[in-house]
């Protein structure tokens, strides 16, 4: 992106199709391995992983993931890492269990007690990392090994369970549907059909907005097919899903705090200003930005989203167990990275650590079917995390 | 004299633009050969091309050094031959010493294992060469800048070098070692070394240049030879810009007003060490329309005391009184700082100012993110327009505000940070080294945009190391001397002597 090329290019009002393709390729070019990764497991499994019963699972297997990559990408924007979020998310579905369980709450307020402690989790790292500027790497790194232990005391090394029926239908639940069919649930397909308008309407507003501005935009060709791609795929999906159960409870949730976040770090001053902390410290405080501020929140909110994470999973486990959450940091440091954040801080998309956290969910799910041993799972996975990034910087410096 | 390195008819393509256009270089045998051009007129391209940085076959046109053709492939190439460069940017790892990173790559060893007294006796040989008494242990961190530049002199003479390339040497160096430094090439001369000096400062090139070469727009405008007559720095200009300059600063007429900005005793303990007072009870004001410089040696704490008084951003245990308008003010933090009206241009754009990887329009808007937003969602379309007319007020050289500000030169890199401060809407303005780096056309610019700014009322605080720049641009100025004001001066009354003088009988005391 930052070659001479383009610092030369003339800027016109519309630039032509196959031109503006290839400026942005690197921005689509993360979906399109997706969707090429996706077709390969089709393909090889015989169509087994778009199947409605699959493709379900494949999402709701993953949701905690990409739920804590969105706090992830802000965190590694931010040029900090948080190593502690598996163990956070462990030790509060041992606390959800406990609560609910051992001391019989309402799954209400014990959920909002779990959230209130995953705040003050990321509260207390971030306190020291933001504040008295110890390495996040390190801070986490004994909060790893804190949750952990605290997990496992809180459990006394045992699995509780089961959750009340009520709390199991976060991760277990799908959306209600009145029109009542049993064969397709019609709910699930409007949802997306309604989704995808919104999209396409969005996007077209956008490009209008830019116009009036006199900003180069997107050809209008190039744009709307891209968005009836895109609205066809949104389209399948939820039709793919209505045909099995519908849309599951936690998809709605993930799908929220997607557009939120991708707001918040596109649109708001929190975003911009969180990225110029990441991008140069130093200058983002002479600009007036209170850094130690904004890390610190970064981190509360780290804690916030690997608390949730924490209770999905435990919802869709419908048990506690100590070992719960173990590795999920890897998981999920490794969906922003092959989303195209910058290790380095500054750069980073939510929809990169989204499709970062599919692309690493599919191939799970893809070499599961296949019958890939967990031992070849890892070494592909890990294969696949140092090109992706590889193919990134080469290209960013070519 | 036989020309030691010839290079013949270089061309260089980046993908759309020729960097170089069939450029030619030839510097004989021990001279010093002074290339000057303005910022992407192609000199650190052609440095590149000469030092393997660009191999062989990524460029037309032949290398000849010593007589014979050269094809390097790598950096390694040429320092095998002797050609040896110094960047602007300092190459020392900060936390080795002085020997250690005299032989970095290098190491002097015995059997494979590094041969620590041998290196300790060349190191101290190498330092006396280039005139520092300092240890070998001593760590490159605890040495200033001016220092630093010597052992980076000292690393290149370690490898044996018949060429040296110097990028700008005295661009972080302070008048008295500037001069050093300039005597100390001139002594390597009479030692028979030839060498390549990249500046911008034409007193210096005019001082210890034997030929001049001047690039602009990627060719080579003409080369000067310097041993009939003076070199003379007027006709530089006109062939670096390509058009008659007539003067090198604006004409003002200051309409001064009343005192808005005033420091009362200011006093800043140093960040490190909490005990040494840095700034040592500070008082000056400044009035409405008025530029007010502030002269001084770098390490004086020119930059200590503006950082200082901009939120706190340097030092411990401040005291002292702000006063806007008579009117004390708390500027304990930036975000205060800003919004009384004070912006603090820094001197360090790269590591201070700006984030390279983010686009122009994001930096220009970054100290004043209200400005274009509501409730916190931010109006794109008000941010590039707003963007996109500092563009063409101030002239900013890009193909639209989207690009990003790493991709820049320098002069266009300073004016976006200036349109930074521009859009927070301050008073009063300080501008720390405002034209460090950036070429004569760009320099321009900027002391026409503080003229204007003053004209429109603005309060301007000009810190700057170079003095004709000072008595080019202020109406008074204060002369700071190790973290104290020595003198104040109407420039009227001011010359360059009068500076150095109350400096050094500061010093003296």
């Amino acid at each position: 992106m930052n070659s001479i090329v383009e610092a030369m290019a003339p800027a016109a009002e519309s630039v032509s199709a196959s031109g503006f393709i290839k400026k942005n390729l690197r921005e689509y070019g993360m979906l399109l391995s997706l969707v090429v990764i996706m077709a390969f497991f089709e393909y090889m499994t015989d169509g087994t992983l778009m199947q409605p019963l699959n493709l379900t699972n494949l999402l709701l297997q993953n949701s905690y993931i990409v739920i804590m990559a969105l706090g992830m990408l802000l965190v590694i924007v931010a040029g900090h890492i948080d190593l502690s979020v598996g163990s956070v998310a462990g030790f509060i579905g041992g606390l959800a269990a406990v609560l609910m369980v051992e001391y019989q709450w309402h799954y209400l307020p014990a959920t909002m007690a779990c959230l209130m402690a995953g705040a003050l989790i990321g509260a207390v790292q971030g306190y020291f990392i933001a504040f008295h500027r110890i390495p996040a790497f390190i801070v986490t790194l004994g909060g790893m090994l804190v949750f952990r232990g605290l997990a496992l005391w809180l459990l006394h090394g045992q699995s509780i369970g089961p959750f009340p029926r009520e709390f199991q239908l976060l991760s277990s639940g799908f959306i209600p549907d009145p029109f009542g069919g049993e064969g397709l649930r019609v709910t699930s397909l409007l949802l997306g059909v309604l989704v995808a308008c919104g999209f396409f309407y969005m996007s077209l507003k956008e490009r209008a907005n830019k116009l009036q501005y006199g900003a180069a935009a997107e050809p209008l060709g190039f744009l709307i097919g891209k968005n009836v791609a895109f609205a066809a795929a949104i389209i399948y999906l939820c039709y793919l899903l209505a045909s099995y159960k519908g849309m599951p409870n936690v998809m709605v949730i993930m799908f929220a705090l997607m557009l939120f976040y991708d707001f918040i770090t596109n649109r708001t001053t929190i975003g911009r200003r969180i990225y110029a902390l990441g991008g140069n410290e130093k200058a983002a405080r002479l600009s007036g930005i209170k850094t130690d501020r904004l890390s610190f929140y970064t981190f509360v909110n780290m804690g916030v989203l690997a608390a949730l994470a924490g209770l999905v999973f435990a919802a869709r486990l419908n048990t506690a167990t100590p070992k719960a959450g173990v590795g999920f940091e890897l998981d999920v440091i490794a969906a922003c990275f092959i989303g195209g954040a910058s290790a380095t801080g500054g750069v980073g998309k939510v929809m990169g650590a989204v499709i970062g956290a599919f692309v690493m969910g599919v191939m799970n799910n893809g070499m599961s079917i296949l019958g890939i041993g967990i031992d070849w799972q890892q070494v592909i996975k890990g294969v696949v995390l140092v090109a992706a990034v590889f193919v990134d910087v080469y290209n960013k410096n070519k | 004299m036989d020309a030691i390195l010839e290079m013949k008819g270089i061309t260089k393509r980046f993908p759309g633009v020729v960097a170089l256009k069939d450029v030619n270089l030839a510097v004989r045998s021990g001279e010093i050969h002074a290339i000057c051009g303005e910022n992407g007129a192609g000199k650190s391209t052609l440095m590149k091309v000469l030092s393997g940085v660009y191999p062989h076959g990524t460029y037309e046109g032949d290398v000849h050094f010593e007589g014979r053709e050269q094809r390097f492939d790598s950096i390694r190439d040429s320092e095998d031959l002797g050609i040896a460069i110094i960047h602007q940017e300092l190459a020392l790892v900060p936390l080795m010493s002085i020997a250690e990173n005299i032989f970095l790559g290098n190491e002097l060893t015995r059997a494979g294992v590094i041969d620590a007294e041998a290196t300790h006796r060349r190191t101290v040989e190498l330092l006396k060469k280039v005139g520092l008494s300092e240890s070998p242990e001593e760590l490159i961190t605890n040495l200033g800048v001016g220092k630093q530049q010597l052992v980076e002199i000292a690393k290149a003479l370690a490898k044996k070098c018949k060429l040296l390339i110097l990028d700008d040497p005295t661009a972080s160096l302070n008048e008295n070692d500037s001069q050093a430094l300039l005597d100390l090439l001139l002594e390597f001369k009479a030692q028979g070394m030839t060498m390549i000096m990249i500046s911008h400062k034409l007193n210096e090139i005019s001082r210890i240049a034997d030929s001049v070469t001047v690039l602009r727009d990627g060719a080579t405008v003409t080369t000067m030879d310097c041993g009939d007559a003076p070199i003379n720095e007027d006709e530089i200009i006109r062939h670096m810009v390509g058009r008659e300059m007539a003067d090198r600063y604006p004409h003002r007429e200051p309409q001064i007003g009343e005192t808005v900005f005033e420091v009362r005793d200011w006093t800043v303990f140093h960040e490190q060490h909490a005990d040494r007072k840095f700034i040592k009870g500070v008082n000056f004001h400044v009035r409405q329309g008025e530029i007010l410089g502030i002269a001084g040696l770098m390490g004086s704490g020119r930059t200590e005391l503006a950082m200082s008084l901009f939120g706190r951003s340097y030092g411990r245990h401040i005291s002292g009184h702000v006063l806007l308008r008579g009117q004390e003010v708390d500027v304990s933090t930036v975000e205060k700082a800003v919004n009384h009206g004070i912006a603090y241009v820094t001197e360090d754009r790269k590591g201070y100012g700006l984030v390279l990887e983010n686009e122009i329009k994001h930096n220009v808007s970054l100290a004043n993110l209200p400005g274009v937003s509501r409730l916190g969602v931010i109006n794109e379309g008000r941010e590039y327009s707003v963007a996109k007319d500092y563009q063409r007020k101030i002239n900013i050289r890009c193909p639209d505000v989207f690009q990003h500000v790493g991709n820049l030169s320098g002069g266009n890199q300073q004016k976006v940070v200036l349109s930074k401060w521009l859009f927070a809407g301050p008073e009063v303005l300080i501008l720390d080294e405002p034209t460090r780096g950036i070429d004569v056309g760009a320099k321009y610019e900027i002391y026409c945009l503080m003229a204007e700014l003053a004209r429109e009322g603005k309060c301007i605080i000009l810190i700057s190391s170079e003095m004709p720049e000072l008595l080019g641009m202020v109406d008074r100025l204060y002369v700071m001397n190790e973290g104290a004001f020595v003198a104040e001066m109407d420039v009227a009354e001011a010359s360059q002597e009068k500076i150095m003088r109350a400096i050094v009988k500061a010093g003296k005391d």
